[in-house]
């Protein structure tokens, strides 16, 4: 009877299938597959001469005058450069703290940490906008609020966002302070699933807390370090709104803070003087999901095939 | 840990068990002690905004660190933003360009993630993969094309434009969260609503509710970003009329910018709705969050 009522609906047309999948599969399709296709197919075209025209094809002739024309050059180099350094400061400040900030949460009642989580989320919920502006009054010098509490400190007043040597760390800093509270989740829900019995017997057997972290639950999050450092890695690599918002979309001074996002921007709309250009806006694009790629694949090969995965 | 003061243990264990207990107390005082102090970082720069944006321009300069208090309350700020800005309309605007995309990437990520879970038909893991492809990838790199299909469909400074734009974005995240989730619900339960002559539309809207913890953590994973997009809403839709909260900020406050009182303003005026809805669904959102996380 079951197998009856099975091959009947097996031989009807699936419509139901069609009603399912269509829609999702035709809003991604046009808004997003074929927009990154094409984008990587614009970046090998010419503007076109006029308003309207056909573009030129011109192979790979963008990339070739983004590596070496010395009006662009310099400036993907520069972007890539202070984008690596945006990256290493999430990596090496924003996710030691996160681990830090999670490692205590589960040590503290559960009340507390409910409460504490729940504040320390806060900032990450509001808007690069929001955020950059907040902090562009905080380090004014005219307000004096981080000059009082630096100078608790004894730091000397600077003009942090100002200076080509400072800019792009604190702006950094400041992407870091909104966004320490994803990670500190993520790793919070990995140590959280780590079995209790395991850590009373090692406690039992008279490890010290520093022990049984590095030697036990470092060991069993380390599935979640890889996501989180590949999740940075890509949402560092496709940042604007925050420089955007701060320093403009010439990312001053002097191109200090401009990352892959701003000069992107840039290249596409234009600025000042300059008008955009729009292939080679799609090279520059072209460039990031090269890097993004390469980060990706390196995680899939090398990060995820090398730890071990522990069954709890 | 409550076992331990129950048991009496043997004098030699004895010295152990008080060093673990005075110990764990330290550790306890110490663990509070940086929560509070990282606290003070992550909340003093919002409280010190809108405590002043509610003061007037002499005590936001005299007196930053202080509340405000009857002398020094001023709403001067608020009166230049409701004046001079749209807020009410971004706001509008953030809500039905967000709600919208949520109801689309639920909804169509709901129904993907049923058909990829509960039917075999050729081509199933093939089309699972081609969603997943876009989980890595962001949709930003694909803005100068994007653009263009926005314009060629009249969908420039339109509220779908950026719906659609959002939910294409999301959905491969949603399908992935979700399919994982579909495929607990024990098969039992459908073919009984099978046998009973329920159709297949049917079955999914059964099925949909006992995946909520899994619709939450999509929820999450959506809302806030796109929310607080200032990308899309600049290039595909700054026109004032469609304009959203993150994109009418940013202007505002671009124009505004020596106005103290306006821009504590309109800055509180932008934040507190948010972090009043945050609160009020952190419950929700952090269970959503660690349930999508564990599985």
């Amino acid at each position: 009877m079951n197998s009856l009522a099975k091959s009947i609906s097996r031989k009807k047309f699936p419509t139901h299938l069609l009603v399912f999948l269509g829609p999702a599969f035709i809003i991604y399709t046009l808004f997003m597959v074929i927009p990154l296709v094409d984008s990587l197919r614009l970046s090998l075209y010419a503007p076109a001469e006029i308003r309207g025209g056909a573009e030129q094809f011109v192979g790979l002739a963008n990339y070739q005058r983004l590596l070496t024309d010395p009006n662009l050059s310099p400036r993907l180099f520069g972007a890539i450069g202070n984008n690596f350094l945006f990256f290493s400061i999430h990596m090496f400040v924003q996710n030691p703290i996160a681990l830090l900030l999670a490692t205590l949460l589960v040590t503290v009642a559960k009340r507390a940490s409910s409460v504490y989580r729940t504040l320390l989320f806060t900032p990450t919920v509001l808007s690069f906008v929001l955020v950059g502006f907040i902090w562009q009054i905080i380090l004014n010098p005219l307000w004096g609020i981080a000059d009082d509490v630096l100078g608790i400190f004894g730091i000397q007043s600077q003009p942090w966002l100002g200076l080509p040597g400072t800019a792009l760390p604190v702006l950094s800093l400041i992407s870091v302070w909104q966004f320490v509270g994803i990670p500190m989740m993520l790793f919070l829900v990995a140590l959280l699933g780590i079995p209790e019995e395991l850590l009373e017997a090692a406690r039992v057997d008279g490890a010290s807390a520093w022990r049984v972290f590095w030697g036990i639950k470092f060991p069993l999050i380390l599935p979640t370090v890889g996501i989180v450092s590949i999740l940075t890695f890509v949402g560092n690599f496709n940042a604007f709104d925050l420089v955007y918002t701060v320093q403009g979309s010439l990312a001053g001074p002097n191109f200090a803070t401009d990352l892959l996002g701003t000069f992107f921007y840039r290249t596409f709309f234009g600025f000042q003087l300059q008008p955009g250009n729009p292939t080679m806006g799609a090279a520059v694009a072209g460039v990031m999901f090269l890097i993004i790629l390469l980060g990706v694949v390196l995680y899939l090969a090398v990060w995820q095939r090398r730890i071990t995965q522990y069954e709890l | 840990m409550t076992t331990i003061t129950y048991s009496t243990p043997e004098p030699a264990q004895q010295s152990i068990w008080h060093r673990y207990r005075v110990g764990s107390r330290l550790q306890s005082v110490g663990a509070h002690a940086i929560l509070l102090i990282y606290l003070m970082i992550a909340i003093f720069p919002v409280v010190l905004v809108i405590m002043n944006s509610f003061k007037s321009r002499q005590a936001i300069f005299r007196n930053p660190y202080a509340l405000p208090t009857p002398e020094t309350f001023s709403l001067a700020g608020f009166e230049t933003v409701f004046s001079r800005g749209n807020f009410p309309l971004y706001f509008v605007n953030s809500l039905i360009v967000t709600l919208g995309a949520m109801f689309l990437i639920i909804l169509c990520g709901a129904m993907v993630a049923f058909a990829l879970s509960e039917y075999s038909f050729r081509g199933n893991t093939l089309l699972g993969l081609y969603f997943a492809l876009g989980i890595m990838i962001p949709i930003r790199l694909g803005t100068v094309s994007l653009l263009r299909i926005i314009v060629s469909l009249g969908l420039i400074n339109t509220h779908l434009g950026l719906i659609l734009v959002y939910t294409a974005s999301g959905l491969p995240l949603a399908v992935f969260v979700l399919s994982n989730f579909m495929k607990q619900v024990p098969r039992d339960l459908k073919d009984a609503a099978r046998v009973d002559g329920a159709s297949e539309y049917r079955i999914f809207w059964m099925v949909l509710p006992l995946v909520r913890p899994a619709l939450g953590t999509v929820m999450v994973f959506n809302m806030i970003p796109i929310w607080n997009d200032l990308w899309f809403p600049l290039i595909l839709a700054p026109a004032e009329n469609v304009k959203t909260v993150t994109l009418g900020a940013q202007t505002f406050l671009g124009q505004f910018v020596n106005d103290w009182n306006a821009v504590l303003a309109s800055l509180t005026l932008a934040m507190v709705p948010i972090i009043i809805l945050y609160i009020l669904l952190s419950r929700q959102l952090i269970r959503g969050l660690t349930a999508g996380a564990i599985k």
